[in-house]
């Protein structure tokens, strides 16, 4: 009775494992088609989905040749009987074996599965050879990856071959070994434990010195660490070179004077001891000096109409790389925070919270643009204890 | 031959008796069982191209200017890895083809690490006795993603700047030890000149060797454990159905390595990723519009979008950066979940005993609903890290595209769970009603399941 629904099961569990294997095999195809980068996680996913595809596919191919063989399985009175006398299991291990092939079907398989696997090693070999011959000709790189694709995929082609055609196909049942031990066992790992600890004199002094020599360990490790931070946080972060008198230069290290910029551009401008500088980035506008709402106390901030804030987006660090003139944003391109240039750099869309710093201007007696002191508060992304 | 160095081994070690139990080891077949191979055998993949490339590879910040083949940045002033970066890509021989390997191997790592993780969760193997193997393999999808993270920032292009620098705003961000967490890992404010040579020796050495350890725990535990399986003749909480270790199942895993490493050429051959040379060396002042993290790091960059601009102050002092929420916040309390449902699910679960053959997804629909639920809140918050490309593509305004993402992303989880929800609850009636009205028709498994 057994034997009988197992037979019944086999061609199921034989279809699983042909195609498994299959639809391993099957991933090269998929890998064609997409070109951009951004797509590679969803070629990523294409590729699983093709495995189940191709899974499905080689499950319609192969039943049909499958369920010829079932009768012929079946009419045999128990295979396991014939399964223990070839292939027979120790008693300890307590597993029994399920044949699902006869020996007929291993030799039919083999007729066709020589063929087959020479085959796939021939391909192996050739992706082999022509990597190497491309190889040492200085071939470029998709010509080097299509051959070594080729090469892997006939070697692995031919293990999953052999694995389906050559070896005999088999189903276990074994017994699991459970997990918790017996309750004996448990007792007498604690008795173990518990006699070792009565053995060992002042247990409380060992407490004590553990205790000291982790704390120790704990403060070599947090001075060790310690030096890993080159510079004090506190002082990178609230120190920008900017301060009074500070002439606004460009990218070339030309200054800057009143009739630099026409109103609605913009321009990027640094100290001249820091030019190209992360922290000390500021974009220079010229806007209608009528239009401005600048905070009272900014009044004297913007000498006709030239306002200059931090570059550095308050949100997440980017350059806030873009200004537009007619709407008088500055936009960040990295998660598409906006400012009100008019009104002090306030956040007027996207995710940041704080305005960008401003730094306040004068024009000096030879015209140029110069900074009154530092920016507003500390240029960049936010942090605790920084002040606004 | 293998007599004698057997024979050589296990007068040494009693090699024979492990060899012998090891060989007879049954695990099941089953493709979903595939995953976790594919992730395994990608990391290997990774392994080995990333030494090779390390041979190449210069992980410092030092400023050279850069003289080679590719013409469009001669001349150009940048730091020694970028240069060593573009040297092994255009002048040594098949570099350009490893480098693409080993990105497209981290990809396919991590694509294969989730689809495990959510065969386990979808079937329910996380439970007794394999909770611990959920929390290691949650772990190593972290230290994946992590790696994956320090892996294209080491390079030191436009991108992998911008991808520092808003990584820098996150580490920041933390509440209190931000600041010293920031600049004890960095060195100090990017671009420092430490960064790039401490990404590299994290990314090379520290988290690979953490990737490997807990690699080697979870598989000593499921060797240990041995597999689920899925429910069938046979098949209980007390047995395992399956083929042997030797020969066949042997084969069929090697041949999944070699098949695994040609998909991967195959890949790195023909289908070009991260073109390093295309934006020049990290510049502050650039920016690159319409730039995305890799895939996996998407998600993080879409809450990070759609998050309102809320901080909490003190007064004139900030405590609570915006950044914080989205980047940090989130995705700790998403694994933190994780880490905890099946000892959550415990509490709502009466018996508590060995689950070892596993539960199909629509036999338990309040799990399936929740996974469900927690992929499609990924998935929305990974469209919404490219909301800008959306923008472009459909013609609408971000701030559009942005409030609609704002609705989906808690409408469309919700939405998601109870149509799950609703659908195994109909299939689950559905087998029942069927299993009433033919109770004629025994199945194999039916008659298996009541024997002793």
């Amino acid at each position: 009775m057994e034997g009988e629904q197992w037979s019944q099961q086999k061609p199921e569990e034989a279809d699983d494992a042909l195609a498994e294997s299959a639809s391993a095999g099957g991933t090269e195809q998929a890998a064609d088609g997409d070109e951009e980068k951004p797509a590679g996680g969803v070629l990523a996913i294409a590729l699983m989905v093709s495995m189940l595809g191709l899974q499905f596919l080689k499950r319609l191919v192969t039943k049909p040749a499958m369920e010829k063989r079932r009768p012929a399985i079946a009419a045999q009175p128990c295979p396991c009987e014939e399964a223990k006398q070839t292939a027979p299991t120790t008693p300890e291990l307590e597993s029994e074996t399920l044949e699902i092939d006869t020996d007929a079907e291993v030799a039919r398989r083999r007729k066709w599965g020589t063929p087959l696997v020479l085959l796939a090693f021939a391909v192996g070999m050739a992706g082999g050879v022509g990597f190497m011959f491309l190889y040492w000709t200085g071939s470029g790189n998709r010509l080097l990856g299509g051959t070594l694709a080729l090469c892997l995929g006939g070697f692995g082609a031919v293990l999953v071959l052999y694995a389906q055609w050559m070896m005999r196909r088999e189903l276990v049942v074994a017994p699991r070994e459970q997990m918790p031990s017996s309750g004996d066992e448990r007792e007498g790992a604690l008795q173990v434990y518990s006699s070792g600890v009565r053995d060992v004199q002042r247990r409380s002094l060992l407490k004590w010195m553990g205790a000291g020599a982790g704390a120790i360990f704990a403060a070599i490790t947090f001075s060790l660490l310690r030096s890993l931070a080159r510079v004090h946080p506190a002082e990178a972060l609230f120190t920008t070179v900017w301060k009074r008198g500070e002439r606004l230069m460009t990218t070339g290290g030309k200054a800057l004077t009143v009739d630099s910029l026409h109103v609605g551009s913009s321009m990027i401008v640094f100290p001249e001891t820091s030019i190209g500088s992360e922290q000390t980035q500021t974009v220079l506008i010229r806007v209608d000096p009528r239009l401005l709402q600048l905070p009272k106390d900014r009044s004297n901030w913007a000498p006709m109409g030239y306002v200059a804030y931090s570059r550095v987006c308050t949100h997440a660090g980017c350059a806030v790389g873009m200004f537009e003139a007619h709407s008088n944003l500055l936009l960040c391109p990295c998660h598409q925070s906006t400012f009100d240039v008019l009104r002090g750099a306030v956040p007027t869309g996207g995710p940041a919270a704080r305005p960008l710093p401003q730094l306040p201007l004068y024009v000096d007696k030879n015209g140029n643009l110069c900074a009154q002191g530092g920016f507003s508060s500390p240029p960049g992304p936010g942090f605790t204890g920084m002040p606004s | 031959m293998i007599k004698a160095v057997g024979g050589w081994l296990d007068t040494r070690l009693g090699l024979a008796k492990f060899a012998r139990k090891a060989m007879d080891h049954v695990f099941p077949d089953h493709w979903s069982f595939l995953f976790g191979e594919i992730a395994l055998y990608a990391f290997v993949i990774l392994v080995i191209t990333g030494a090779y490339l390390a041979m190449f590879f210069n992980g410092s910040s030092a400023q050279i200017v850069y003289h080679g083949s590719y013409h469009a940045l001669d001349g150009v002033k940048m730091t020694a890895a970028y240069r060593s970066a573009l040297l092994l890509s255009f002048d040594v021989p098949a570099g350009l083809l490893v480098r693409q390997m080993h990105h497209w191997a981290a990809l396919i790592f991590l694509v294969a690490i989730l689809a495990h993780a959510a065969r386990i969760f979808f079937t329910g193997a996380y439970r007794r006795p394999r909770e611990i193997n959920w929390l290691i393999g949650l772990t190593l999808l972290v230290l994946a993603i992590v790696n994956g993270y320090l892996g294209y920032s080491i390079i030191g292009d436009l991108l992998s700047g911008v991808g520092l620098r808003i990584g820098y705003a996150i580490a920041l961000s933390v509440p209190v030890i931000g600041p010293w967490l920031t600049y004890t890992v960095l060195g100090g404010n990017i671009p420092s000149a430490s960064t790039i040579p401490r990404f590299y020796s994290f990314h090379i050495f520290l988290v690979p060797a953490l990737i490997a350890a807990l690699l080697a725990l979870h598989l000593a535990i499921i060797w240990r454990q041995t597999h689920t399986n899925f429910p069938g003749p046979r098949r209980t909480d007390r047995t395992i159905v399956g083929s042997r270790l030797y020969p066949t199942y042997a084969a069929k895993s090697v041949a999944l390595f070699f098949l695994v490493a040609a998909v991967v050429a195959m890949l790195g051959g023909l289908v070009q990723i991260d073109p390093i040379w295309t934006y020049g060396p990290f510049n502050p002042i650039a920016v690159i519009p319409g730039a995305q993290p890799d895939w996996y790091l998407g998600w993080i960059e879409g809450a990070m979008r759609l998050f309102p601009g809320i901080n909490l102050h003190f007064g004139r002092w900030l405590i609570v950066p915006e950044v914080f929420f989205p980047a940090v916040l989130m995705p700790a309390l998403l694994f933190l979940l994780l880490y905890a449902y099946p000892f959550l699910e415990r509490l709502f679960l009466p018996a508590d005993k060995a689950h070892n053959v596993l539960v199909l997804p629509y036999e338990q629909p309040f799990n399936s609903a929740f996974g469900s639920a927690v992929l499609m809140f990924l998935l929305v918050l990974l469209v919404a890290g490219a909301d800008d490309v959306v923008a472009v593509a459909t013609g609408a305004s971000v701030v559009t595209i942005r409030f609609l993402l704002r609705i989906l992303v808690f409408a469309a989880p919700a939405a998601t769970a109870a149509l799950v929800y609703a659908i195994c609850v109909a299939m689950r009636r559905r087998r029942a009603v069927s299993q009433v009205l033919e109770p004629l028709e025994i199945t194999p498994s039916q008659t298996v399941e009541r024997q002793p």
